[in-house]
C-alpha cells in the first residue's frame, strides 16, 4: 500500500489538516488550555459543553479537525525525520507507525463522537 | 572503496583524486543557518498539532464519560505544567497557522472568470476566515 504512490492523497490530507488546524486550533487551545484554567473566562459547565457537542455540526467539525490534524502531523513528522534527522533506514517503519496512529486516532474520534449523539 | 583509495599512498594520482560526489551532511545541518532553523521550527509545529488533537480526544472522551470526568479533565488542564505546555503549544500553533496561510497563495490559485485572483487577496481571505472562525468559537464557548 505504501509503495503504490499514495503520496498525492497523503499530501491532500496533510494540506487539509494544516488548513483546518491553523484555522481552529489556536483559539481552542487559547480557551481550553489557557483562558479557562487561569480563570480569565468562566469555563462552560458540563451541561453546556455536552449540549454544544451534542450538535451534529459540532461533532462533524470536531471529527474532521481531529482526524485531519492527525494526518497532518503524521505526514509532516515523517518527512521531517527523513529530511531533518536523515533517519532514512527507518522510513517505512516511521510511515507505518505515523499513519497508523492517525488512522487509530481518527477511528477513536469517530467512535467517541458517535456516542455523544 | 574510499578507505582503499585513501590508504593507498603509492598511486601517482592520489594528489589529484576527485572530490567525492556525495558530501557528508551533518545530522544537525539545520542548526547551521537561521533560515534552516526556521524551516525545522516550522516543520516541528506538527508535534503541537498532534498534541492538541490528542488533547481534544481526551476532552471528548471526558465529555462522553460524564460530569465527573469533565471536571477531572479541567482540573488536569489547570496543572502548572499543563498550562506551560499549552502556552508553548499556543505559540507554536499560531506560528503554524501564519506559515501555513503564507504558503496558501502558492498552493491555491483562484480564478474569477479569466483573471487570476492576486495572491495577496487569497492570503487576506485566509486571515478573514481565521478571524471569523476564532470569533465564532469564542462566542459559542462564552455565550452561556
Amino acid at each position: 500500500m505504501i509503495k503504490r504512490h499514495p503520496e498525492p492523497l497523503l499530501w491532500m490530507l496533510f494540506s487539509a489538516g494544516g488548513m483546518l488546524s491553523g484555522m481552529l486550533m489556536p483559539v481552542l487551545i487559547l480557551m481550553f488550555g489557557i483562558a479557562f484554567p487561569l480563570g480569565w473566562v468562566t469555563a462552560p459547565t458540563y451541561e453546556q459543553i455536552a449540549g454544544l457537542m451534542g450538535n451534529p455540526l459540532t461533532r462533524l467539525v470536531l471529527l474532521s479537525l481531529v482526524a485531519l490534524s492527525l494526518f497532518h502531523w503524521a505526514h509532516r513528522f515523517r518527512h521531517t525525520l527523513y529530511d531533518g534527522l536523515q533517519i532514512k533506514h527507518l522510513n517505512e517503519v516511521i510511515a507505518v507507525v505515523s499513519y497508523g496512529a492517525a488512522v487509530v486516532g481518527s477511528g477513536l474520534a469517530a467512535y467517541l463522537l458517535w456516542q455523544l449523539g | 572503496m574510499r578507505a582503499d583509495t585513501q590508504s593507498n599512498q603509492a598511486h601517482v594520482y592520489t594528489d589529484y583524486h576527485p572530490r567525492w560526489l556525495r558530501q557528508h551532511v551533518s545530522t544537525y545541518w539545520w542548526l547551521e543557518k537561521p533560515v534552516y532553523f526556521a524551516f525545522i521550527l516550522r516543520e516541528s509545529t506538527c508535534l503541537f498539532v498532534g498534541w492538541f488533537a490528542v488533547y481534544l480526544l481526551l476532552l471528548i472522551n471526558a465529555v462522553v464519560d460524564g460530569p465527573a470526568a469533565y471536571q477531572a479533565f479541567m482540573a488536569w488542564s489547570a496543572a502548572p505544567w499543563m498550562i506551560l505546555l499549552n502556552v508553548v503549544s499556543f505559540v507554536m500553533l499560531v506560528f503554524h497557522a501564519i506559515t501555513f496561510f503564507d504558503a496558501a497563495p502558492q498552493a491555491l490559485v483562484v480564478h474569477l472568470g479569466r483573471t487570476r485572483v492576486p495572491g495577496q487577496l487569497v492570503l487576506l481571505g485566509h486571515y478573514a476566515a481565521w478571524i471569523a472562525a476564532s470569533a465564532a468559537i469564542v462566542w459559542l464557548l462564552v455565550r452561556a
